[in-house]
Formats: structure tokens, sequence, C-alpha cells
């Protein structure tokens, strides 16, 4: 627990003891990672780095946020990775229990109206998680589904959430939204494109982010199904 | 404690005569508090009829953390319950530094506005939501089509507007199968302001307008989670509701058209979002009249920016 380290207002205290210290305990702690999801014609991409952190220790390299729930669906889970991994399970249950009672599997859309319920449930005592869900919707088309830790959501072309979302967004805006651009062709995105950029603005962040680094995985949901990809990024 | 005659005033004798407790009796409402508190959690849960598999609800652990919610600015003045606390990091307001140790960050921040005129009611809202100081999104929809001729409009937390209002939603399909007759604007209204009551104190952020058409004309309701329900002719609610009462206060007349209706209504968020950080994005408008409601518009307010200063220069 950091909490005796850093005051109030979030910078470092004194190292010298200086009276007496009330300890508390939190029952959260930020994990860091990122997540990021694009949405194109007929294909949607789930991103994420795959490094687990702990205030200034990294626990491993190797904890991808991306996690599939159907065929065409993903969900990337970033925040608190205990809360993530709960999450996640009951994600699942609560599929299989459609899946048996319905005969048939959850789209994309059910299971982000599905996931907000699960997470206002909650409302009280959050899951601190940022969740972004990526796949196809009943025509085909690429989906985005973008949530808050309470269940606020909704349809989105792209997303970044996580501990460099404030950095990977504008970017995103830009050369996806063609957003603050003047006479620039609105070009729509195809795969390889889409894949080069997420790999991109990942080593971006990398860059700048203390939290996202290690490996880049890339989830690429098709009709065909979804494939899987990972690139290295920096270690340090 | 007997009083009943008194020839001293009542404030005098009761200063004069302490009432003292047990600790029996202080335990007892102690443990009367949380099982009341506990029970309305779970109506929560029983409205969600969350299944076996959610083994996450377990309420009565939130109730050891003591931290402070560090809760940014609400729009329209909403005091937070600060009676329940679940632990997030002991910092408040937006300026804090990214510690190791984050605050966990809800949606806020809007302006929304509704008027009645001649012709039924001006639904016009901004499409910004924020999480602290960083902008989570310029497209959201604030107004819930709960049916044809029924809308709520959102302001304050993102999550409990989107929920409350689609649970109003059931709620108001359940009353039509049951009747066989749409219900009105003020049964909706009660209907919401009497779910949300049962959570008053514990932190909700809610400040919606339910407008709609029924049998008695057009109709307007301000609803929010300090348990207000307020019927009236005009109600701007948000972050950036006072620029909107400006605006709209000057120019509203009895006698608008349904074009100047409009116009009023998308000037009105476009000057508050010129003036407010936390309202932007895209001026949604629609409009309800005896056939239902209607999407009017939906523009991006830098156009409106465009539009409204070419003229100067």
């Amino acid at each position: 627990m950091f909490a005796q380290v850093y005051g109030d207002n979030g910078k470092m205290k004194e190292y010298h003891y200086s009276g007496p210290v009330e300890h508390r305990f939190s029952p959260y702690s930020f994990n860091g990672g990122t997540v990021l999801a694009v949405a194109g014609e007929d294909f949607a991409i789930v991103a994420s780095d795959t490094r687990l952190s702990e205030g200034y220790s990294i626990h491993s390299r190797d904890s991808p946020k991306c996690y599939k729930l159907t065929n065409t669906t993903v969900i990337g889970c970033s925040g608190f990775h205990g809360d993530c991994l709960t999450l996640t399970k009951i994600i699942d249950a609560r599929l299989k229990m459609y899946k048996h009672s319905n005969n048939k599997s959850m789209t994309s859309g059910a299971i982000a109206a599905m996931l907000s319920t699960i997470l206002y449930g909650r409302r009280f005592f959050p899951y601190y998680v940022y969740n972004i869900i990526g796949g196809l919707d009943e025509e085909g088309k690429g989906a985005v589904y973008s949530f808050d830790p309470v269940g606020s959501y909704q349809r989105d072309t792209y997303k970044a959430g996580g501990s460099a979302s404030a950095m990977l967004q504008p970017l995103l805006d830009n050369q996806i939204g063609f957003k603050n651009m003047e006479g620039v062709q609105h070009l729509p995105l195809n795969q390889e494109k889409a894949v080069q950029l997420v790999k991109d603005v990942f080593i971006s962040a990398a860059e700048r982010d203390v939290y996202t680094g290690d490996a880049l995985r890339i989830c690429i949901v098709t009709k065909e199904g979804i494939k899987e990809e990972t690139v290295p990024l920096r270690k340090d | 404690m007997k009083c009943y005659r008194l020839f001293i005033p009542y404030s005098r004798w009761r200063d004069a005569h302490p009432i003292v407790h047990s600790q029996k009796y202080h335990r007892r409402r102690r443990v009367c508090r949380l099982i009341s508190k506990t029970l309305s959690k779970m109506a929560l849960s029983s409205v969600l009829q969350s299944e076996s598999a959610d083994f996450s609800f377990n309420n009565d652990r939130s109730f050891s953390f003591g931290c402070r919610f560090g809760q940014t600015d609400l729009g329209f003045g909403a005091a937070p319950g600060d009676r329940l606390n679940f632990a997030i990091k002991a910092s408040l307001g937006p300026d804090d530094k990214d510690g190791p140790e984050r605050k966990i960050e809800f949606l806020h921040g809007t302006t929304t506005l509704a008027f009645k005129f001649q012709h039924g009611v001006i639904v016009a809202v901004d499409s910004r939501a924020t999480a602290g100081a960083y902008i989570a999104s310029q497209t959201v929809k604030k107004v819930i089509e709960i049916n044809p001729y029924l809308l709520g409009t959102m302001a304050g937390g993102a999550a409990d507007c989107s929920f409350w209002e689609r649970l109003l939603a059931r709620q108001c399909r359940v009353y039509e199968l049951r009747n066989k007759e749409r219900i009105s604007v003020a049964a909706a209204s009660k209907l919401l302001a009497n779910m949300v009551y049962q959570y008053k104190g514990m932190g909700l952020s809610m400040g919606t307008m339910v407008c709609g058409w029924d049998k008695r004309g057009p109709g307007l309701y301000y609803v929010d989670s300090e348990g207000n329900r307020v019927c009236g002719d005009l109600f701007a609610v948000g972050s950036g509701s006072m620029y909107a009462y400006g605006v709209v206060d000057s120019g509203l007349r009895q006698d608008l058209s349904v074009e100047e209706a409009c116009e009023l209504g998308r000037r009105a968020i476009y000057q508050a979002t010129y003036r407010d950080a936390y309202s932007g994005g895209q001026v949604n408008l629609y409009h309800v009249h005896s056939e239902g409601w209607t999407r009017v518009s939906q523009e991006d307010v830098l156009k409106l920016h465009h539009q409204y200063q070419e003229p100067k220069k």
C-alpha cells in the first residue's frame, strides 16, 4: 500500500518521520495497463499492453488485458487487476447461462447492455475497471463499446482506456476521426492500416507512460474468428 | 420525558433536561440503520435480478471503509451523500497528480434544457461527458427515448441517469400492458422520483427532466436524486444551466413557432457550451408534439459557432 508515501495532494511526502500517521486500508490498488479498441467496416481490433504493475514494481510482463468472450467479442479490462479477473469470471458465467437458456451466443450489443447492469449492481462499491468491448454486431460491422466503472456506456468507433488513455485518445481522434483537420479526405479505415496505427500508437504510449510497455497483444475480430498477434514494446 | 404545561419556553426546558440514552439504545439504532441500508441495497440487486453468478454482492463490507469519496463538482448542486462512504483515494478535487493510487472517476457535467410552448415541448441537450478534467466523450446521447411519446434527459452521473431511466422505460411499458393505456407524464415522473428516493443520501447524482405529451397536453417535470419533483414550463439542468437560462428567458414567448423555438433551444445550448468548460460536443434537439417526439437536429458546436459568429465580421 502506498497511501502513506503520497500525501493528500498527490505529492510525495518527506521521508523522515513527521509524527503519527494514520494507516488506512484501501480495498483497491491500481495495476496500470492500457486498452484500445477500433471498429472498422467488417472487423474490430482490441489491443492491450501486457504489463502488470503496482506502485513502483512490475509484477508481470506477460499479463494481457484482452479476454475473449465469444467468437465475435473481445473485452479489454484495465484498472485493478483483482476486479478485472472477477468481472471476467462473472461475464463468462452469465454468457454460459444465456447460452443454455436461449440456445444462442450473446451478441456484442447484448453483452454491452448486460455488463452495464453488472457494473451498476455495484454502484456503491464499484468494480475499479475501465472496460472496452470490441466485436462484430449482428450485421457483421465492427462495434466498440466503452464503459466507465459504474456502467455508463456507449457505442463508439474507437476508444482508448486505462493509464495512457489521455495520451492515445487525441491521436486516435486525429487519425481515425479526422478531427481538427481541414480539407482532408475522410478515407475509411482498412484492416492493415488500423493494425499499423494501433502498433504505432502503443509504441508512443510506452515511451511516455510508465505503466504501459513490455509487449502489445492485438486481437483482430473478423467473421472468420479471432486472430491474436504479439508485438514487443519497451521493457523499461 | 414528560413535558406538558410550561411557564418557561420549551427550548429552555429542553436544554435543562438533556436526554441521555443507554449504550444498548445506541447500539440498536446503529443496527437498524445498517439493516435498512442493507435492505435498500438488496432492493437494487433484486431490481437487477442478478442471478446466482453475481457472487460479488457483499454489501456489508462497504461500510467498513471510511475514506471520503472524492467527487468532482456536479452540475446542478446535488450534494453527494456523506453517510455512505466507499474507499477511493482520500484526495479531493480534480487537481491531484496521478499517484500509484488513482481516483475512480465517473462521468458528470452537462447542460440540458426543456421548455413548453404552444406547439409542445422543446428538449435541447449537449453531448459531452467528463471524468474529472478529462473529456471522456463528445458524443454521448443525453436524451433517453422512453417510448414514442416520452423523453428523459440526463444530467449528473451518466451511469445513474441511464440506468434509472432505462428502468423507468421498463416500468412504463409494464404500466401500458397492465392498464391498456399510455402512462401520463405525471405518473412516469412520479415512478422515477419514488425509485430514486429510496437511495436518497447514498450518493446518487441525477437531475432529469421527463417530457412528453399525454391527455392533458404537453407535460414537463424535473426529477432529481434529492427527491425533488416539480412541474414547470422551463427547466435547465447541469453545470451550464445558468448560461442557458439567460438565453431562454430572454427569448421565450408562448406564441413561438416551431422553427423559432428550435432555434432558441439550439442557441441556448450553444451559448452554454461556449462558456461552460464541462459542456460541449454536439447540440441534440428534440420536439415533443401531440403525435409523439421527433428528432429535429444534431449539430456540432463548432459549426454553430461559425454560423453565429460569421455575421458579426
